[in-house]
Formats: C-alpha cells, structure tokens, sequence
C-alpha cells in the first residue's frame, strides 16, 4: 500500500504514471506495481470524473433516503444494507448513527422514478420500517470540488513579487 | 507649465523603473497566454479566515486597532513563531503588525539607516531591496548567489562586501525567484563572519512556510547570536493565501521596533483592523489548510523540476517558495530575449532572471502557483518551442 499515490490520485485520478514517479520519487514500474497491488487487494476502486450534471438539461435526480430498519437477529444491518446495494438506482450506502439506520442516495431519470423505486422497492423490502425521502435541489459542492466556483483567474500574467 | 525636473526629489527619480518592464507591458496586452509568471498562490485564502474576516465586520469591528496591530494578534504570532522556528519575541514591544512584509521592509530599513550607509544585497533576489535601500538615502551593495551554490549567501561572499560602511545585510530566503533556502549551517557561518561587527540582519521570511524535501525553515535570529542583530519580516500572504489582505509583521530587538513603530505610526497608523482579526484565526485554526496547500505546491514542484529538466533546460531543485529557476543558458540567447520569444511563438510567460539582478541572467522564473494540468501545457509548449531553434 502506498498512501502517497492514494492522495494523489484521489485529487487527480487522471495522473499520469510517469507523474506519479516524478512526484513519488519511485520508478514507474514500481508506481504501476503499487497501483496493480493496491486494485487487487480492493484498495482503489474506480477512477470517476466529478461532473456538474445540472450544466445539462437532462440531468439525473438523486434523493437521499433516510430509511430505519429492523435489525435481523445475527445479521444486524448488513443483509439488508447489502441488498439495497445491489440496486442498479443505488449510488451509495451508508450505516448511520442516530435517529435513521441508512441512508441510500438514489439516482434516477425523473423524480417519478425515483418516487417509484422508493416505494416499490426499499419500502417494501422486510425489516424496512420507514422510508424518508429528501430529493436534492441543488448540488454545492461534491467530492471536494466547490461547483460554485467558476471565476476566471485574475491574477495578470506576469509579476516579480 | 511647471518644470516638474525642479519639483521632484532627486533620490526618488533617480530610481531606475524595472529593465523589464516592457517584457511586462507586453505581456500584459496578450490573450490566451499560458503563463507562469505570477508569483501569487492561486488558492483562495481559506474560508475560516474570510469567515473570521466577515464577522468581526458584522461585529462592527471596523475601527484603528493599536498602532501596533491587535495586542490579540501579536500574542498569536508570539506563540507561532515559537511554535514554528522557535523565536522568542514579547508582544508587548518586539512586534509590530505591517501593511504587509512590504512595508516592515521599507520601515526597518528606514529606522537604521543613516545617509550613505551601506546594505548588503544577495541577488537574484526580489526586486523591492535596492530602491528601498535608496529611498532610505543607502547604498545598496549588491552579492551575487551563484548556482553552483545553490544560490545560498556564502559567509565567504558577505565578507567579501562588507566594509566599515555597512550598516546592514539582507537576507531574502526562502529566496524569490531562485528558491534556495538558507539551513542552520549556513547561518552559523555568517555568524562567524559578522559577530565582531554591528551589522544587522533583516531577514526576509515570508516563504517560511514553504520549504520541501523535510527542510524546515530556519530564522537567522533562533541561530547562536544572531537574535540581537537580526530583524524578522514575515506576513500571511504566501502561506495563507491571503497577498490582497496587505498583513505582515516585523520582530526584533525592541529598541529597533520602538523606532520602526514610530515610521509605522505617523505614515500608516495601523494595518487593517479586518485583515487582523482574519490572521488571528489563520494563526490558530489554520494549520490543516496550509498543510494541504504545501503538499500540493509540491506536487507542483516536482512536476515542474522534472518537465524543465525534460526539455533541455536545466533546472535544479527549489527547496523553498514556490518558483523553479531554470537555466536557458543552452539555447544562447539572453534571459529577456528567451522570455520574449517564447511568449510570440508560444504564448508562454515566465519572467527574465534580470527582473531580480544581473546574476539573474542566463535563467528564467517559473511559477508553480498553477494547476498542474497548467503546469504540463506550459512545459509541452516550451519544449515545442525549443525544438525549433
């Protein structure tokens, strides 16, 4: 494992091995060793682009479902959280502390959609008990990029300070 | 109409504008320009600062702090620069708050200099030294920082130009545009040198929290002696991404601050009260932030350092502020000429390593306060540019 190249390719996932060397201080070899390593053993999983879908006109809509459950005797929230995973509408999964026990981001093409899934599916779903749908209006900020931020670099071309 | 050559001070005319300014104007002019030109962080300052900034304005905190800046905020530098490079400085009487590192520099070499003292220069070196030292009615007195000295004042080299008329020696490191930084070492030689004289030190820190490959940052005043003949400049613009917030500070002997709060008092009064109140949570809350800026400015460093070494130009490696200071030695031309050409065929701007002395010559500054996707662009660029000479 190699957390240097983790940091870095969790700010720019798009770098390149070569630059990775450079900055590491290691061969390429062992930079693409590091990586495969680190694939195989579940560490990286995916390199993804961060995009502003709402630039679109056709973008998804997402909700955040606060969903409270039963916890099965043995299996606590696992077996039902890892069944809500395999949801193709299902972008993330996460076990809560406090009043809700999950709560599931879900993507879809309308917000029919996902009102639909919602109810036909994670609703319905034993040991569920209920369901909080909170649609997102607007999206700020997302995995570290501040979307709101667009403004030109004013810095002038060239200074001696 | 008035003959303005009557008016005018003399000393302040004679001030030669910048060489390069021309390189600078036309620079200016042109779109599209992939440049690595500015020597400002392109992070914006943090928000817990601009926050700390937006409430004491609605506070209504908006009037003249002390002459000497905020008692709070002097306490807050106290305890960093002790925590930081281990100098003890009371923030009673041995610190004053700046508008900016730029004026702790003109007004402590104002408050020691007599007419026709000398002040000792290292060059390359940023270019506010000399015409301050002249406004201040010295001399200034200039070193060459030689590359195969990392472009580190040598003892050697300070002895050299130190004569009965030196009043003073400054010390620009972590270094613009060359990026050497001075290590504990090479102060204790220094010290060696001028430790039977009553030459000061007024030692220019405002990279100090830019330094790399685990050096940290050593001040001349926490080295033997040194302490009571050295005055600390610093300020919150590069480390805390704040340069349009006009803060700085000075530290010394307070029988010099004393006499610098005076220049400060008549002709500032006070820095900007909300600029304060914003440096003392940059001071406290801050630490996290500038670690993440320095970790990518390295990033940026080493990428830089290898691209340019990769086309041809040869670049050693910068282990403070944040410029890399290639040689264009081997393509013959001068450093203003290079930057000129590559700015027509390429639209590519870094500035001549004459802007910063005439030992500049023969390199170029290249700012790595860019993305790196910038940084790559512009190094293809220059390297397809060297490829048709």
């Amino acid at each position: 494992m190699n957390v240097q190249i983790l940091k870095l390719l969790a700010k720019d996932a798009r770098m390149s091995i070569a630059d990775l060397a450079t900055v590491t201080g290691l061969g390429e070899q062992e930079v693409s060793a590091e990586i495969k390593e680190m694939k195989d053993e579940g560490l990286i999983r995916g390199f993804r682009t961060v995009i502003d879908w709402e630039k679109l006109d056709e973008f998804y809509v997402s909700a955040m479902v606060e969903i409270k459950v039963t916890p099965k005797p043995g299996l606590g929230f696992e077996d039902i959280a890892k069944k809500i995973a395999k949801f193709h509408e299902v972008e993330s999964v996460y076990l809560l502390s406090g009043d809700s026990d999950l709560c599931v981001i879900v993507k879809c093409k309308t917000f029919q959609d996902v009102s639909r899934f919602v109810a036909k599916e994670l609703a319905v779903m034993e040991s569920v008990t209920s369901t909080k749908t909170q649609f997102v209006m607007r999206r700020y900020k997302e995995l570290d990029v501040d979307l709101e931020v667009t403004d030109p670099d004013e810095r002038g071309v060239v200074s001696s300070c | 109409m008035l003959n303005y050559d009557r008016i005018l001070n003399d000393t302040i005319t004679e001030i030669q504008p910048s060489g390069i300014r021309k390189f600078f104007d036309i620079a200016a002019t042109m779109h599209d320009v992939i440049s690595l030109g500015v020597g400002e962080p392109d992070f914006p300052t943090p928000w817990k600062i601009r926050n700390a900034a937006i409430k004491s304005l609605e506070r209504g905190k908006t009037g003249y702090s002390a002459n000497r800046g905020l008692a709070e905020l002097r306490r807050e530098i106290s305890y960093y620069l002790e925590r930081k490079y281990s100098l003890v400085y009371h923030p009673q009487d041995e610190i004053l708050i700046t508008v900016g590192g730029s004026e702790a520099i003109d007004a402590a070499l104002r408050s020691i200099i007599n007419p026709g003292d000398e002040v000792i220069i290292p060059q390359p070196s940023y270019v506010c030294y000399v015409p301050m030292v002249q406004m201040a009615g010295g001399i200034p007195v200039i070193t060459e920082n030689k590359a195969e000295n990392g472009f580190k004042l040598l003892a050697e080299e300070l002895r050299e130009k130190m004569t009965s008329k030196t009043k003073a020696v400054i010390l620009p490191y972590p270094s613009n545009p060359t990026g050497a930084i001075m290590e504990r070492a090479d102060f204790e030689e220094i010290e060696q040198v001028i430790r039977d004289t009553d030459i000061m030190l007024l030692s220019d820190e405002i990279y100090s929290e830019l330094t790399f490959n685990g050096k940290k940052h050593v001040s001349p005043a926490s080295v033997g002696t040194l302490h009571e003949r050295t005055v600390v400049v610093n300020g919150f613009s590069k480390a805390f991404s704040m340069t349009g917030w006009r803060l700085g500070y000075t530290c010394g002997p307070k029988e010099i601050i004393t006499q610098i709060t005076k220049l400060h008092q008549y002709s500032i009064m006070c820095a900007p009260t909300t600029s304060q109140y914003a440096a003392i949570t940059a001071l406290r809350d801050c630490d996290e932030e500038v670690a993440a800026m320095i970790e990518e400015y390295d990033t940026r460093r080493k990428l830089m350092v290898s691209g340019f070494n990769s086309i041809g130009l040869e670049c050693r490696e910068p282990e403070g502020a944040f410029y890399a200071f290639p040689s264009i030695k081997s393509t013959g031309m001068t450093s203003a000429e290079f930057c000129e050409k590559l700015l027509a065929a390429e639209k590519v701007a870094v500035v001549p390593g004459t802007a910063f002395g005439d030992s500049g010559e023969g390199y170029v500054r290249a700012s790595y306060c860019y993305s790196t996707d910038h940084i790559r662009t512009a190094i293809e660029r220059t390297g397809k540019f060297l490829r048709t000479l």
